[in-house]
């Protein structure tokens, strides 16, 4: 197993927003959480990625508990993440927003980069070729250059995606990526996130496009209320009376 | 159509400082030049950490003041060789600034522009107070002259010969940082320190780097600026210069580094050519800070930049945010 959650609890003051949940996500696998608003889904991204801690259980990714850790020790194992709110570093360019994706991956430090010394020089230049790259994966490679904050929506979100993937992450967690994106731009994520498994990539997704999340997940897990009501393969899920139930009179959108 | 390499600001600025060193011999403009220059350094180290990494410090001023003081008492009384001195400054910043930062830093919010208020107020009330070692309110006198390769830098000529080839080094790292790895990560905190962690980014490390790097600019120009005015009181490290230097970076223009030469230099003329400054300082300040961060909130070089740059990028198709 790549990732497992084991028994994790956390608790906002009287809500429980996760209880004991546990699951695991073999590596190379495409797994989706779904459930409703307020599940608690993204509170599971937040505790795998070291943005919150449990208050009990453990989060074991490549055998290491890493729960507690801080978010960049987390990031720097190589699990990588986008965020339900664009989290894009606006008065940067398209260009630079990926390149800070390979932070992890790269050396120079304050008086290397300020003397601008030769081995820096080289570690620049192959930061940039790959973050090109990483751009035209997601087709943002003609405007690698303007400022991110003047991107639509859409291609924001591909503009995440590309920086999370220049951390060249073994495991990747996607936050709703299709929120705000047209059916193109969809059909364009979900040609990705196949690609992405194709290379080995592990991907944990929460999404409420059901078509989306049906075609892509090779498992499902359910979250309703904190707990963890159901798992399978999205057929299995899809038949689940409990998850039918529990779909019924909420704000699910399918 | 002007090849593009004369457009390159740096060559400009290496031509203006030939020039001048050529043409100017009237003393009182090379001293306010001077001035300019050592505020420049100030302002380029603030910029750094406020313009580029959103993190404010309303205490510069007691940077600048360790630094000058550092080499005011190290040479003129204890006899140390200034350039030693020198060293000493920035050593005894850096420490300071690291102890400072290291708890300030590590939480989020304003606890930075709290912590270096107070200890710009402390460093104050110590120089005026500590009167066997800094001299106290009537200042420290008789701090020698510079040397260098044996010719003692005496005239502001030969100062200018010092600062401003010393500040374009300065200006070049600078600009350099901000392009580089650590430049980003810091750029990126500023914009979001999550989004920036979850990359990798070690976000308190760099902010205390920063923080420590500021300092030292400081430091260098407080050293400078002792030499140059052979007297150094308290009242040049007070809170109202850590103010005008804020100042001084939001006129400029947060995160543009030749923006901080653009607001040192306004900033340090305006006063001569207009005396009601000296009666009506605080106020202009405080007006100067309210009219730009209300309507080009990015300074004057940044924000004609943005209007020039988004129109550009509205008219491929893109959106403006707000
Ligand atoms: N930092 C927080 N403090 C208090 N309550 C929170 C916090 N984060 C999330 N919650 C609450 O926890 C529950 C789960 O939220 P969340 O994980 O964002 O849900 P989802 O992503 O499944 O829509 C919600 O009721 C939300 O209001
Ligand atoms: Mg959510």
């Amino acid at each position: 197993m790549l990732l497992e959650l084991q028994e994790i609890t956390l608790a906002f003051g009287g809500l429980q927003a996760l209880d004991r949940v546990s699951f695991a996500v073999p590596s190379g696998t495409v797994q989706a959480v779904i459930g409703p608003n307020g599940a608690g889904k993204t509170t599971l991204f937040n505790l795998i990625t070291g943005f919150l801690a449990p208050q009990s259980g453990r989060v074991v990714f490549q055998g290491h508990e890493i729960q507690g850790r801080p978010p960049f020790e987390v990031a720097r194992l190589g699990i990588s993440r986008t965020f339900q709110l664009v989290q894009l570093f606006d008065h940067m360019s398209v260009l630079e927003n990926v390149m800070v994706g390979r932070h992890r991956l790269s050396r120079a430090g304050l008086l290397a980069g300020a003397v601008r010394l030769p081995w820096t020089r080289q570690e620049d230049k192959s930061i940039r070729e790959h973050a090109l790259e990483d751009l035209a994966f997601v087709g943002l490679a003609d405007r690698a250059h303007q400022p991110a904050a003047a991107l639509p929506l859409g291609l924001k979100r591909l503009l995440e995606i590309a920086r999370a993937l220049a951390a060249e992450p073994t495991l990747l967690l996607l936050d709703e990526p299709a929120s705000g994106l047209d059916a193109v731009e969809t059909e364009r994520l979900q040609e990705m996130i196949l690609a992405l498994r194709e290379r080995g990539l592990t991907i944990l997704l929460v999404e409420h496009d059901m078509g989306l999340t049906m075609e892509v997940a090779d498992r499902i897990a359910v979250l309703n209320y904190g707990q963890l009501i159901a798992t399978g393969t999205p057929r299995e899920v899809q038949k689940n009376p409990e998850v039918i139930a529990a779909y019924l009179g909420t704000d699910w959108q399918t | 159509m002007i090849p593009k390499g004369l457009l390159n600001p740096w060559l400009f600025f290496g031509a203006a400082v030939l020039l001048l060193a050529g043409v100017l011999n009237n003393d009182y403009y090379l001293t306010l030049i001077n001035f300019i220059g050592i505020y420049t350094l100030l302002v380029v180290g603030l910029n750094l950490l406020m313009g580029y990494g959103g993190q404010i410090s309303l205490g510069h001023a007691a940077f600048f003041g360790i630094g000058a003081y550092s080499s005011g008492i190290l040479t003129a009384t204890c006899g140390v060789n200034p350039w030693l001195a020198l060293l000493a400054g920035l050593v005894i910043c850096g420490i300071t600034a690291f102890l400072i930062g290291v708890p300030s830093l590590k939480l989020r919010g304003y606890y930075l522009a709290m912590a270096t208020l107070g200890f710009g107020i402390i460093v104050y009330i110590f120089l005026n107070e500590a009167e066997p070692l800094t001299g106290g309110p009537s200042g420290l006198a008789g701090i020698p002259n510079l040397s260098l390769g044996g010719l003692e830098l005496n005239t502001p000529k030969r100062l200018f010969l010092l600062i401003w080839p010393l500040l374009g080094v300065i200006l070049g790292l600078s600009a350099n940082l901000v392009d580089s790895r650590t430049g980003r990560a810091l750029r990126a905190l500023h914009e979001s320190e999550a989004a920036a962690q979850s990359l990798g980014v070690n976000t308190a490390r760099v902010k205390i780097m920063i923080f420590v790097w500021s300092a030292l600019y400081a430091s260098l120009a407080g050293s400078l600026y002792a030499h140059t005015m052979n007297f150094i009181a308290p009242s040049s490290f007070g809170f109202m210069f850590s103010i005008k230097l804020v100042t001084m970076v939001v006129l400029g223009g947060m995160a543009s580094i030749w923006g901080s030469l653009l607001g040192a230099a306004v900033l340090t003329v305006l006063p001569e050519i207009l005396t009601m400054f000296h009666d009506y300082e605080v106020i202009i300040f405080g007006a100067i800070l309210m009219v730009v961060m209300i309507f080009l909130p990015r300074g004057l070089v940044r924000g004609i930049l943005d209007l020039w740059e988004f129109r550009r990028y509205k008219k491929e198709g893109g959106s403006i945010p707000t």
